[in-house]
């Protein structure tokens, strides 16, 4: 069974990885991107049985930070 | 006085801290992430600079979930004192242990000089070497030092006092020029400086060994 987080940085929290990207897709001729925001995916190959609050707990044990970063869970 | 220096895989200003804390009059030892305990009768831990795991997933993240880490928490809980500098520092806000995180630099580059950092506050055994106002000369080197927390937190630190040191010229984006932050009870430290890299005359400033002194002076009277 497989989980897919995404764990993303809260809006109001300065990214400037994004920032950076989007920098440099102006920089490619790419007109109109407002905002780049970078996050990253994190997959889990998980035992069967394994409920979506079992990674919610992992999220917000481990996971995320959620000072600055949001996530949520995808199942299957 | 005794003071224990954690040792995470990718640690490296572990052994300058225990130097620094050595030459200031302390017993240290050096205790290994594994480990569940730290030694008996320890005054103060000290979380050292450097990549714990290799920084992986975020910085400080792993280490904060460490066997050693929870034994720092139960000492601190308990009302020890603790120091994290750097990578420590990180490794205490992913604890809990100090409030909000550290970002990636704004300017995105890795920083690596000596920077002029304001105390501000002689209320702690850490900083009680220096007067409030002083401005000393620290090398900072770190990537992800951009102090975050909402603006509720960012009062609260300020209205307690708790803020120990900012940027004179702030390099990295950190909100409100934090540099260090105290806990609540003021025995935690955490601060993405190296004091432990202006101990001694050889390292080409000693502005770092009179928070070394003081706490040292501090506990040992205790």
């Amino acid at each position: 069974m497989k989980a897919r987080v995404h764990v993303m940085l809260k809006n109001g929290v300065l990214d400037p990885q994004g920032e950076a990207v989007r920098h440099a897709l102006g920089a490619l001729g790419f007109d109109g991107v407002n905002g780049v925001r970078q996050g990253k995916v994190i997959e889990l190959d998980l035992a069967d049985g394994a409920t979506e609050a079992d990674v919610t707990q992992m999220c917000e044990k481990l996971l995320a930070n959620t000072v600055i970063e949001s996530y949520s869970v995808e199942m299957g | 006085m005794r003071a224990a220096v954690v040792v995470f895989p990718g640690s490296n200003c572990d052994r300058d801290l225990a130097v620094a804390f050595e030459a200031a009059g302390a017993e240290v030892s050096m205790v290994w992430h594994k480990d569940d305990a730290l030694p008996e009768g320890v005054d103060i831990v000290g979380i050292p600079g450097g990549f714990s795991y290799g920084d992986y997933l975020r910085c400080g993240a792993i280490a904060a979930q460490s066997n050693i880490c929870n034994a720092v928490k139960a000492h601190a809980d308990r009302g020890g004192y603790v120091l994290g500098v750097c990578n420590g520092f990180q490794v205490l806000t992913e604890t809990g242990l100090l409030p909000g995180a550290l970002l990636r630099n704004a300017g995105l580059k890795y920083i690596c000089k000596t920077v002029g950092l304001k105390v501000e506050t002689s209320n702690s055994d850490f900083t009680a070497g220096y007067n409030a106002g002083d401005v000393i000369d620290i090398p900072i080197a770190h990537h992800d030092g951009n102090y975050f927390a909402d603006a509720d937190t960012i009062k609260r630190l300020q209205d307690a006092d708790r803020v120990a040191f900012t940027y004179e010229d702030n390099p990295n984006g950190a909100q409100a020029d934090i540099a260090g932050i105290l806990s609540a009870n003021r025995r935690v430290l955490g601060m993405m400086p190296h004091p432990e890299r202006a101990a001694d005359i050889g390292h080409g400033g000693t502005d770092g060994a009179a928070l070394f002194r003081a706490l040292v002076g501090a506990l040992a009277t205790a």
